[in-house]
């Protein structure tokens, strides 16, 4: 489990964070939501240490990672995943050689071990024949897909995605989501998702964080977003056409209650 | 302010340059990638290093005959002429002067781009050392390289003169291969390929502290990549002048 106390970050002048504190569970997939510059990323880049934020405390089961060494953040790090939001995919190297980077730098493996493990991965995320292609030559949600192969190489513990999604069509994102979901379940990761898109809300929130100017708004899972008195929150689930003519039509035909 | 700024910079890039010669993290990883990059920065650079040292070194030849006009200078000395100027300047500064463009804009633009787009914080979260990983090879590599493309200078500079020589009648070729001889210091070279090392050091530290510290986007990487080779122009010109005072006085 991820614990968060109390995180204050700000840029020169302007607070970005403002005593935010969350829990992230371990084996659930956690959502950071808010909108387009609420300070999802730099709340994200806090976690994993890209970014030291201003006071706070950050606990990785227990351990504050801000009271950690170099050394001791160089062994937390092996443990850590990270999907970044424009993939991040080193372009110099093929599909492969990404996926086996982490294998490579941090495993004592045979050259045959690791080949085994990427291809493991790289099948995980639905992605065999792809291997000798360079980044530029796959699509955006392929690249994504190798950026989670990459990701979960080796084993990690923890799994930052900041939005996993953005840039995709729903169907391909609705893919990426159970497959971030899938792996969640599957090998007890701890999960953080930053998200701004309302499908993955509903399709994988298990324990969801709404953040709003660099507040914490509020904390439930999918079931009780509906429901929410939260105004802010209101807004954002309701930002979509699509749901606030459900919710309209809802209005006007009388059936208030969700089901 | 201007002074401030460029002290801050300046302590920037001795940190920077620690973080660089940082213990790797792999040996062997590290090891295949200065020979990648002895591959890209030097041997690729050598097609480059040999059209414009003939082209130099024709043009000095010319340029010291249509100079050495009196009838008391002997011929030879338009050979030794080319000759020095091509040991003392030609094959180190001026030289290095073209590879920080070539060099120099690659480097900023292939660091900066890997900036921009997270790849950096993305070796940053895997726990790899960014600077180590990406900028020592590049050092080393570079660096190890340079004497030979000095080397290589100085013979095809020679080859060039000479084939003035022998396409027009400017002066006879054998008196032009006596003066390559003629007073020959050897510590020249030895001077220029000391040059050229800390030179190759300044062009690659430089412009892979400029791509390194790159924010914002691809606007924000192509003017790096201007500055980053406006700058270790600079400072070839400076260590040029200091190194010639101690080393030539
Ligand atoms: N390095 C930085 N320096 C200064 N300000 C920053 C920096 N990084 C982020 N900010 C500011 O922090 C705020 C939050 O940015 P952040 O990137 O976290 O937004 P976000 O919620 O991830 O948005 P999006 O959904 O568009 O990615 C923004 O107003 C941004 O200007
Ligand atoms: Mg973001």
């Amino acid at each position: 489990m991820i614990e968060v106390k109390n995180l204050v970050k700000s840029f020169d002048d302007k607070t970005v964070l403002h005593d935010v504190s969350a829990k992230f569970e371990t084996g659930k997939t956690n959502l950071i939501i808010g909108q387009s510059g609420s300070g999802k990323t730099v709340m994200l880049k806090c976690l994993v240490g890209l970014l030291r934020p201003d006071s706070g405390e950050i606990l990785f089961d227990g351990r504050n990672t801000l009271d950690f060494s170099h050394e001791q953040m160089k062994e937390l790090r092996k443990e850590i995943g990270m999907l970044f939001q424009g993939s991040a995919l080193f372009d110099s190297e093929t599909v492969l050689d990404n996926v086996m980077f982490p294998l490579v730098m941090f495993t004592d493996m045979s050259r045959s071990e690791m080949l085994d493990r990427a291809m493991f991965c790289l099948e995980r995320v639905n992605l065999r024949g792809a291997e000798k292609k360079y980044p530029s030559e796959i699509s955006g949600g392929m690249q994504k897909r190798v950026a989670i192969a990459r990701a979960i190489a080796l084993n990690p513990k923890y799994l930052f995605c900041d939005e996993p999604n953005s840039g995709l069509d729903p169907k391909t994102s609705i893919l990426i989501d159970e497959l971030l979901s899938d792996i969640t379940h599957e090998y007890n990761i701890t999960t953080v998702i930053n998200t701004h898109d309302m499908n993955s809300v509903l399709g994988i929130g298990e324990n969801i964080i709404f953040i709003n100017k660099g507040y914490r708004e509020w904390v439930g899972d999918m079931s009780q977003i509906y429901t929410t008195g939260n105004e802010a929150l209101n807004d954002f689930v309701f930002a979509t056409r699509l749901f606030s003519e459900l919710r309209e039509y809802v209005a006007s035909h009388g059936h208030i209650d969700k089901k | 302010m201007l002074l401030t700024d460029s002290i801050a910079n300046f302590g920037r890039f001795c940190s920077f340059l620690g973080r660089v010669f940082a213990w790797p993290d792999k040996f062997s990883i590290s090891f295949k990638r200065v020979i990648n990059e002895i591959s890209k920065l030097g041997v690729d650079s050598i097609p480059l290093v040999i059209i414009i040292s003939v082209f130099m070194g024709a043009v000095c030849t010319i340029q010291m005959q249509l100079n050495v006009t009196s009838p008391l200078m002997p011929a030879y000395s338009v050979g030794l002429a080319t000759r020095d100027i091509v040991l003392l300047e030609f094959s180190n500064s001026i030289l290095c002067l073209i590879l920080a463009g070539k060099v120099g804009s690659s480097i900023v633009s292939e660091i900066g781009t890997m900036r921009v787009t997270e790849q950096i914080d993305a070796l940053e979260i895997m726990g790899v050392n960014s600077a180590n990983y990406l900028v020592m090879p590049k050092i080393v590599g570079f660096v190890m390289f340079m004497p030979v493309l000095d080397i290589i200078c100085m013979g095809t500079s020679f080859v060039g003169g000479y084939l003035v020589t022998v396409f027009t009648d400017l002066i006879p070729s054998s008196r032009y291969i006596y003066g390559l001889q003629a007073m020959f210091q050897e510590w020249y070279v030895w001077y220029g390929l000391i040059k050229s090392v800390v030179f190759a050091f300044i062009i690659v530290s430089v412009s892979s502290f400029y791509g390194y510290f790159v924010k914002g986007g691809a606007l924000q990487v192509g003017k790096a990549s201007t500055n980053g080779v406006v700058v270790s122009s600079i400072f070839i010109l400076l260590f040029d002048v200091i190194l010639t005072k101690l080393l030539l006085q």
